[in-house]
């Protein structure tokens, strides 16, 4: 029967995935002598490799093959675990990679890469390879001219102790042709000395059959050990050939259990040297059975490469059954309140008011659990996107030739996959900065007074609704002085512009800055900060830098733990409501007349402790008709984005709930200042304020106002005012 | 039904195993590595067991070293799934009490084709 095993394939190239992070991860924390380290390592090759050859991923298998046996050296103790050989696997994971993955998306991948890896892989180990092939060619010797064999089959007293039983073995061979059986009982002892658990019989078969005696022999594989076994072949009448006679050895046989293996190969070698030319022409087409069928790979590869490029982006969570168990029981529970609920509004009476309000109690109950339940499906570790730092580290370090350590805290945290996802990259572009911009030199930290090893840490940590993820070094530090001339000549700021260190740090941000002195493969280009500050504000987060000259240097990025359900306070504006993400709002206070500070055309700036806030009323943002337009005494909520503070003016603060937030962008359209909407209790829909959005808006008119204020020049106010 | 006890840490191999000998007729249990296939055992009777080699935990010699010490598994067939196809791990396997090994890459069809070798 043929069972179709493709339906496994996507959790197998899963696996295989996970298995080489593990590689990875564990690679670089290998130590000599530390063989659990190095089982594990193995365990994960083995596995992909296994699975690959199921699959037919023969690219995959041959590659991991070679892995695999450098690894098993190294478990074995006969090969000294050397940084060289790490770096080879190291490579050699990358390989794996390259090929599982060109595996899954049925595309090319970079044969140079691969083939220089796998020969350096094949260099380390030496000639042991090329012995290895040999010794498949012997094994196949065609006898034609055989109608059946004689089989003696004499089994060890204690062969049922290993589970193995002759009657499913006879059946076996009975498949392969005709079989009769006789069984010889000489050894089986009177009754009172008979062991139940010893076999005494042996057999003399006869089995008329055309399949080779390597196909026979495969039936007894299990228990060629156990056993006397002994072939012979009987001939057609028509054969010529010499017979080759099997029990020459049998009093041999019967002493030592590997003796039935040396006597098969016995048999097969003078055939061999009788007909050298076969054995060639049994290698030859194979060689070119491998060719063809990469030849014929790559034509698959050229033919459907756009029809399943989409398919590798359909992701897929595992997820621990005990959450899949909890989801089941809550819906139970919901289907319980509902029906509940529905019985009581069959026929309601006003007395049962009481019993509808505890079950609404419970359906609220419910739903918020359930809801917590499938929110925490999607959160996984931030180990995830983690674990490819230590390596990431590991090659920067060679590469710019520093000593630098990673250290990582906190990687259970944590965090929605799909924020996960997109915080991956703009992390590592910010370790590289701190690897390559950070980290001096061993000398230069010597010299310094520090170790000469830099240390990198990443650490992850909950912070109110909200994700904290702190890159940190102990490098140089950043130089405002320099950050500053670089600013000023590329025209960001002016030369005699006083401004804070947060502000200055936030130069770096600027799209095409980069302070580097030579522009490295690694970082420097100036491309990649500004990208980094956007993605993170994609993501509904944002970035603060503090730095210590000589000390080093911390990145915080703050991000929302999901991008499904926002924190929000909800606020009244005219006849519409508003949400603000609480995660922005610093606080919400009623306006002090006395604090007041009117600049100039419709600028109002609101004192704040030390702070001059920018107010910026919503309804002036949205054109709305609203009672409150009086400053005076109003609500302000003062928001912050990018370390800057401005303050909303509100007609009321209402409910502070967490609301689903429904994308604008995919129903409707992008709208400034507006990040997306939700639709509230009562069914009508609140939009979400865009705060760095809003901010934005509002500083450039600030801005403005500001240099009218010292320009004396009225008319620019005009073009800009919202 | 013909009862089988599938030991294999990876996942896939596990399923493939599984569904295999589930689409031949055969009823499976599956368990992650050693020590969990032993604790299965212990609580149910196989006809079969089929356990990969490499396993964290414990591996499958020791579990079949631990099988063989359980009354009801004394005589049950335990063949070993694994790419190692030496004749030294033949030996530890057969020294531990393995009835046979299935060698990797697993071809469902050979796979139904031998445990015949050792059950019904």
């Amino acid at each position: 029967m043929s069972v179709d095993l493709s339906q496994f394939i996507p959790s197998f190239l899963e696996e295989s995935f996970e298995g080489l992070e593990v590689m990875e991860s564990e690679l670089l924390n290998l130590q000599e002598g530390d063989n659990e380290t190095i089982h594990t390592i193995f365990r994960a090759a083995h596995s992909i490799k296994g699975g690959a050859g199921t699959f037919g991923f023969d690219n995959v298998t041959e590659f991991t093959h070679l892995v695999e046996t450098l690894l098993d050296e190294m478990r074995d103790g006969r090969r000294e675990i050397s940084p060289k050989d790490t770096e080879i696997l190291l490579d050699s994971i990358d390989c794996m990679r390259l090929l599982i993955e060109a595996a899954r998306d049925d595309e090319e991948y970079d044969i140079d890469k691969v083939e220089k890896t796998s020969k350096r892989l094949a260099e380390t180990l030496g000639d042991e390879l090329s012995t290895d092939s040999d010794n498949q060619s012997t094994t196949k010797v065609a006898e034609n001219n055989i109608s059946g064999y004689n089989i003696n089959f004499v089994p060890e007293h204690s062969l049922a102790k290993t589970g193995n039983d002759p009657i499913f073995l006879f059946s076996a061979l009975a498949e392969l042709g005709e079989l009769t059986l006789c069984a010889d009982t000489k050894d089986l002892p009177a009754l009172k000395d008979i062991d139940a658990q010893e076999l005494y019989l042996s057999w003399q078969l006869t089995l008329y059959t055309e399949v080779d005696e390597s196909e026979v022999r495969e039936i007894f594989e299990w228990v060629e050990d156990e056993c006397l076994l002994e072939l012979v072949p009987i001939k057609a009448p028509s054969t010529t050939s010499a017979s080759i006679s099997a029990s020459t050895s049998s009093t041999q046989s019967s002493s030592s259990p590997s003796s039935t293996l040396t006597n098969n190969e016995q048999q097969t070698e003078p055939d061999t040297s009788q007909k050298p030319t076969e054995d060639i022409e049994v290698q030859d087409p194979e060689t070119k059975l491998v060719i063809d069928s990469t030849a014929e790979d790559n034509n698959i590869t050229s033919k459907t490469k756009t029809k399943t490029k989409g398919k590798a982006e359909v992701g897929s969570i595992r997820v621990g059954v005990d959450k899949v168990d909890n989801l089941i029981n809550l819906v139970g529970e919901l289907v319980i309140t509902q029906s509940m609920l529905s019985e009581l509004g069959n026929d309601f009476e006003m007395d049962k008011v009481e019993r509808l309000t505890s079950g609404l109690e419970q359906l609220l109950q419910n739903t918020k659990e359930l809801q917590e339940s499938v929110m925490r499906i999607r959160m996984l570790p931030i180990s995830f996107a983690f674990n490819r730092f230590p390596r990431l580290v590991h090659d920067l370090a060679v590469k710019t030739g520093k000593e630098m350590e990673l250290v990582i805290k906190g990687e259970q945290t944590e965090l929605d996959k799909t924020v996960m996802e997109q915080i991956g990259d703009p992390l590592v572009h910010l370790v590289r900065n701190a690897a390559d911009h950070g980290i001096e030199t061993s000398e230069v930290r010597l010299a310094n007074g520090k170790s000469a090893k830099g240390t990198i840490s990443l650490d992850a940590y909950h912070q109110g609704g909200n994700i904290v993820i702190e890159i940190n070094d102990d490098g140089a530090g950043i130089n405002r002085e320099i950050v500053l001339a670089k600013a000023v000549e590329k025209g960001l700021v002016e030369a005699n512009a006083i401004l804070t260190d947060s502000q200055v740090y936030d130069l770096l941000f600027e799209p095409g800055f980069s302070t580097a002195a030579e522009v490295t493969d690694i970082s420097g280009r100036g491309v990649g900060m500004d990208v980094v500050k956007r993605n993170i504000q994609s993501l509904g987060g944002r970035i603060q830098v503090k730095s210590t000259l000589g000390k080093g240097s911390s990145f915080k990025v703050h991000l929302p733990l999901t991008l499904a359900i926002l924190d929000g306070q909800l606020v009244k504006v005219g006849s519409e409501t508003y949400i603000i993400p609480l995660i922005s709002i610093v606080e919400s206070l009623q306006i002090d007349n006395k604090l007041i500070n009117r600049v100039s055309g419709d600028m109002v700036l609101y004192r704040l402790r030390d702070d001059n806030v920018p107010v910026l009323p919503i309804y002036q943002l949205f054109n709305l008709a609203t009672e409150c337009t009086e400053i005076d005494n109003a609500l302000l909520v003062v928001v912050e984005a990018d370390g800057q503070k401005i303050g909303l003016m509100v007609d009321d603060l209402l409910a502070q709930q967490q609301v689903v937030i429904k994308s604008l962008k995919d129903n409707y359209q992008q709208v400034g200042g507006i990040s997306g909407a939700t639709i509230l209790g009562d069914g009508s829909v609140a939009m979400i304020l865009d705060i760095p959005g809003i901010i934005h808006m509002a500083l450039a008119q600030a801005q403005q106002a500001q240099r009218v204020k010292t320009d004396g020049n009225a008319s620019v106010t005009a073009e800009v005012c919202l | 039904m013909t009862k089988v006890l599938v030991v294999d840490d990876s996942n896939s191999i596990r399923d493939m195993v599984s569904f295999t000998l589930k689409s031949a007729g055969y009823e499976t249990v599956e368990a992650k590595d050693g020590l969990d296939g032993l604790n299965k055992a212990k609580s149910s009777n196989f006809d079969l067991v089929i356990s990969d080699v490499n396993m964290p935990n414990m591996d499958g010699i020791s579990l079949c070293t631990e099988l063989r010490k359980l009354g009801d598994f004394k005589f049950t067939p335990i063949l070993m799934l694994t790419t190692e196809s030496s004749t030294d791990m033949k030996m530890r396997g057969k020294s531990a009490g393995a009835t046979g090994w299935l060698v990797k890459p697993f071809n469902p069809e050979k796979l139904l084709a031998t445990i015949k070798r050792v059950v019904k």
